[in-house]
Order: structure tokens, then sequence, then C-alpha cells
């Protein structure tokens, strides 16, 4: 008996443990590996068509124009979108915590509804009220004479496009985790603040936000994380269209690992995607170091 | 979050009618914000009960003039979204079984002491680092070599487990006391059957919310069923939809009853146990 009870453990985790180093661990030196040869269907089809060819498609990958401009796409989804993530989601959560009437709990569900459906469906359901002619956004627009916006045909337009609805899907994860937040904050320090006449502006610059700084710091990392991984918006919405202006680094690689089969050259673009979020990601927990040490 | 100003209450009462009103007017804002973040959805219901060609006339009317069903009679009949629908509560049956492993899993590392527990956790977790992209490639050149593309298991297999699950139940189980365990044990129960009769039930509040989470999941799942299904007989309902993007471009009507087919069952469930759901963040969301 005594021996089963030292065996069980490791039926328990073996299923869970095989699966992940088989699609998660593994793939990581598959990729490598690969991202180092000229694999692609010839070499699908047959192993010993695969040709080492060294560093090619990195160097290859770097000099690509479509990808390049895909790292700029990117990085404009970062600059804008991350903090527009965060000052939406952070002013929805503390509206929502400041409220005292039972009704405030009930914002959380609506705010919160867009991130569990469906990326494909909503990004639909946009698609149509992005129509220049018939949508609903310029339809609105044009009622209170506006002039039309060429949403998803115009190069900058298209791409805050698909940030406004990647924000809207984006806000209501990152609120619930700043009222977890808010909530754990001492309410003896709002007390004293308020014994002291301090307002509301004064309690929320120097005592909440301050105690925020670890939820602020998650949120941007991993909003961070999520918009340079950006894929299923414009996927589904523009394709990268128009004229590649909305292909981000993730569309490139899906598009060349799985349209165009070039299999080593797409791995070799998701490592350099890789090696950007790891060093993004270092920047960040750099700079929080700083911020705790003052 | 009540408490908060109470203390407070004894000044003068105009901060308190000006607190008052500070009070309407955040609630104002966020009703104008929550109605804003609602138009989709009800411009998505409004616009699949109406007539094809009452979408592309203008000016746009809001409600529907003549309200029918006709759109998502033609998703079962002029696509496969019956085949597709089936297709998604497969995966949704087979990623509860991933559910049960994590679970197991979780126990595993929760109430056994094991030589390199920690290392193997440790390795869990660095898996929730590792994007998408990467493995997407090579996942698919492993399935291939095991000639599971284009297969119901090799859609499913890859997402099978996560290490977030793992995580969870494992912190969840920790907080069970031995002492449960042991007498259990000595009335001879095997450690299977611990599991399933002493621990599972225990864990009901987890369960359920990672059982929640896990439908929406699987009733989602989009990137792998793209990238391993070759063959329209294997789309999920996401799938489906993406391919009827690309073939009736122009059929708003269409498009949106096939939205509203998808999203509306989740929003659904989601409000029934969005208690559960936006707690289980409150509680492990910032640990």
């Amino acid at each position: 008996m005594k021996g089963s009870v030292n065996r069980a453990p490791y039926y328990f985790i073996a299923p869970t443990l095989i699966l992940l180093t088989i699609f998660s661990l593994l793939p990581i030196f598959v990729a490598l590996f690969i991202s180092f040869t000229n694999m692609d269907l010839v070499g699908l089809a047959d192993y010993s068509n695969i040709k080492f060819v060294g560093l090619k498609n990195y160097i290859n990958v770097l000099a690509d124009p479509i990808f390049l401009k895909s790292i700029g796409n990117t990085l404009f989804y970062v600059i804008i979108g991350v903090p527009l993530v965060i000052v939406c989601s952070l002013g929805v959560a503390l509206m929502i915590n400041f409220g005292k009437a039972r009704i405030f709990k009930a914002f959380r569900v609506i705010f919160y509804m867009p991130a569990v459906t469906n990326v494909v469906a909503v990004a639909v359901v946009w698609g149509y009220m992005y129509n220049t002619k018939f949508g609903l956004f310029n339809y609105i627009l044009e009622s209170i004479h506006l002039p039309a916006v060429p949403w998803l045909t115009h190069p900058v337009w298209a791409k805050l496009s698909l940030i406004l609805l990647a924000v809207w899907r984006a806000i209501g994860l990152n609120m619930i985790i700043f009222i977890a937040a808010l909530q754990g904050i001492p309410k003896s320090y709002y007390e004293a603040a308020q014994l002291d006449g301090a307002s509301n502006w004064k309690q929320l610059t120097s005592i909440t936000l301050p105690m925020l700084r670890f939820a602020i710091f998650f949120v941007s990392i991993t909003t961070m994380i999520g918009w340079l991984q950006f894929f299923e918006e414009p996927f589904i919405m523009t394709q990268g269209k128009p004229l590649d202006s909305t292909t981000s680094v993730a569309l490139f690689i899906y598009r060349n690992g799985f349209q165009l089969s070039n299999f080593g050259y797409a791995a070799a673009g998701s490592f350099v995607l890789f090696f950007a979020i790891i060093i993004i990601t270092l920047i960040q927990f750099k700079f929080q170091n700083k911020d705790t040490d003052l | 979050m009540k408490s908060s100003s109470t203390a407070a209450m004894k000044p003068m009462k105009s901060t308190n009618r000006q607190e008052k009103l500070f009070q309407w007017f955040v609630g104002i804002i966020l009703t104008i914000g929550g109605i804003l973040m609602l138009i989709p959805f009800f411009w998505m219901v409004l616009s699949s009960l109406k007539h094809e060609s009452e979408l592309m006339k203008l000016p746009l009317t809001i409600f529907p003039s003549s309200p029918t069903l006709e759109n998502f009679t033609k998703l079962f009949e002029n696509m496969n979204f019956a085949v597709y629908l089936k297709n998604t509560l497969i995966i949704v049956f087979f990623s509860f079984i991933g559910l049960f492993l994590n679970a197991a899993a979780g126990f595993g590392f929760a109430k056994y002491d094991f030589k390199g527990r920690d290392s193997l956790f440790y390795i869990v977790l660095a898996t929730m680092m590792i994007p998408g992209q990467v493995t997407m490639i090579p996942v698919y050149l492993i399935l291939n070599m095991m000639n599971l593309t284009n297969t119901m298991i090799g859609i499913v297999l890859p997402g099978l487990v996560g290490a977030f699950g793992i995580f969870l139940f494992r912190q969840f189980m920790s907080t069970i006391p031995n002492e449960l365990l042991e007498a259990t044990r000595l009335d001879g129960a095997s450690e299977f059957r611990l599991f399933v009769q002493i621990i599972l039930p225990l864990t009901k509040p987890i369960l359920a919310v990672q059982g929640i989470l896990t439908f929406i999941a699987g009733w989602n799942s989009f990137l792998w069923p793209l990238i391993i299904a070759n063959d329209e007989k294997l789309y999920t309902l996401s799938v489906g939809l993406s391919l009827l993007k690309g073939q009736y471009g122009g059929n708003y009507a269409l498009q949106m009853a096939g939205s509203a087919f998808m999203i509306i069952p989740v929003i659904i469930i989601f409000i029934i146990f969005q208690k559960h759901i936006i707690e289980n963040y409150t509680i492990s969301g910032m640990k």
C-alpha cells in the first residue's frame, strides 16, 4: 500500500506533464531548430530535403520590408493600445469602486461582457459597424453632420479601428484586476485622510494611485505582451489590408507559416518576436524595481 | 466599498450633498459608458433580425421593419452550421476532460511530496510564458509527424491542458487538511478514489468557475481548428464564421445571425454565473 502512495502523484501529474512537454516545451526546441533550416512543404513531405541554412532566415526576415512594416504596426498598437487600455480600465474601476449604490455592481457585468465573447464573432460585428457606407458608425457621424471616416480603408484609421475593438474587449478583465486591487487598500488610510480634510482628488493621487502601483505594473506587462501578439482582429477584419498597414508580427508569422508554408522563415520571425517580448518585459521589470527603491 | 466615507459623515451637510451629487455624476458617466459598451451587441441582434435588403437601404433603420428569423435558418441551410455546432460541442466535451486532467495534476502537486516536485512545477509555470506564435508552427509539424493533422484529436490535444488551470487547482487544494486524506486512506480507499470522491467535491467552487471558463474557451476555440482542420467537416463555429465572412462578404444580415448564434449563448451563461466568474478573478487574479 505504501508503494502505491509513492507512485500515485506521478500518475496524477503524468498526463498533463506529457501533454505540456509535447505541445509547449518540445515545440520551443523544434522551432529553434527549424528556424535554421529551409523547412517548407517540400521538407514536410520528405525530411531528407531539409537543409541547414545557418542564419539566412534571420538575416532575410530582418530585411523583409513587410516584416519591418509589421514591427512598426505592432509598435503602433502597443504605444497607442497599452496606455488606452490602462486609462480606460482604471477609470472604469475607480468609478465603479467609488459608487455606493448597488447598481454599481451591475456595471462590472456590463463592462466585462465583451471579454467573454468570441473574437471572430465580435470582429465580424465590428467589421459591419465599420462599413463606410452601411455601417452604424458613419451613419451616426453623418446624422450629426460630421464627415464620414474611412474606418478600415485608410492606413492609419484602420490601425486605430482595430485598436478600438481590442480596447473594448480588454477593458473588462483589467477592470476586474483593478477593482480587486482597489478593495485591497486598507480603509483606514482614507479615513485618516478624510479627517485631515483631504479632497477626493488628493486621496486619489496620494493614496489610491500609489497603492495601485503593482496592479498597474501587472496590467501594463500583460497588456503589452497581449498587444505584441495581436492577431485575430487584423486576421479577420482586414487581413493586413490596406497595403499591409494593419499586418501585425503575429499575422506575418501566421501568413508565412500556414499560407505560404515557409516554416523555417516563419519560425525565425517568431523567435524575433519572442526575444522582443522578453527584452521589453525585462526592461519593464527594471523600471519597476527602480520605482520601488524610491 | 461602503464604509469608506461613513467615518467622515460628521462634517457639514453641504459636503454630504456634494458627495451625493458626485455619486450621481459618476453613475451617469458609467451608464453612458455602459450603453456604448453594449451597442455592438444590440446592433448585432437587431441586424440579424432584419431582411438582407433592409441592411442595404439608406437611411438605416434601427429596428427591423418586419422581424424575421430567415437569417438563422439560412445558417443551417446554406452553410454547415449544424456540423460546426457539433464539432464545437465535441471540443467543449474534450476540454472538460482537460479540466479533469488539470485538477488531477493540481492534486498531485498540492498533496504529495515526491522527488522533483518543485522543479517540475516551475517547468509547468514556465510554459505560461511561451507565446503562441512560437509554438504554433512546431506544434503543427509535430502533429503532422504523428499523422494527426486534419483530425479532431489533433485539434483538441494542443490546448487540452494548461498551466494556469493547474496552478489554480494546486493553490486551492493545498488548503485541504491532510488529516482528511489520512482518515480516508485508513478506510482503505485507493488514491484515485480519494481524488474523485473526497477532493473533487471539496474543490467545487473552483471547479465550477473553471468549468464555466472551460466551456467558454472551448466554445470560442479558433486558432487550433483553423490551423489543424483542412476539411470543412472539422470546422468549429468560429472557423465557420470566418469562412462565412469570406464567402458572404456583403451579406451582413447573415453574418450578424452567425455572430449572434455564437455570442448569445455565452452571454446568457456569463450573466447566470457572472458572480462566480468575476469573483474568481478577484480571488485568484491578484495573488
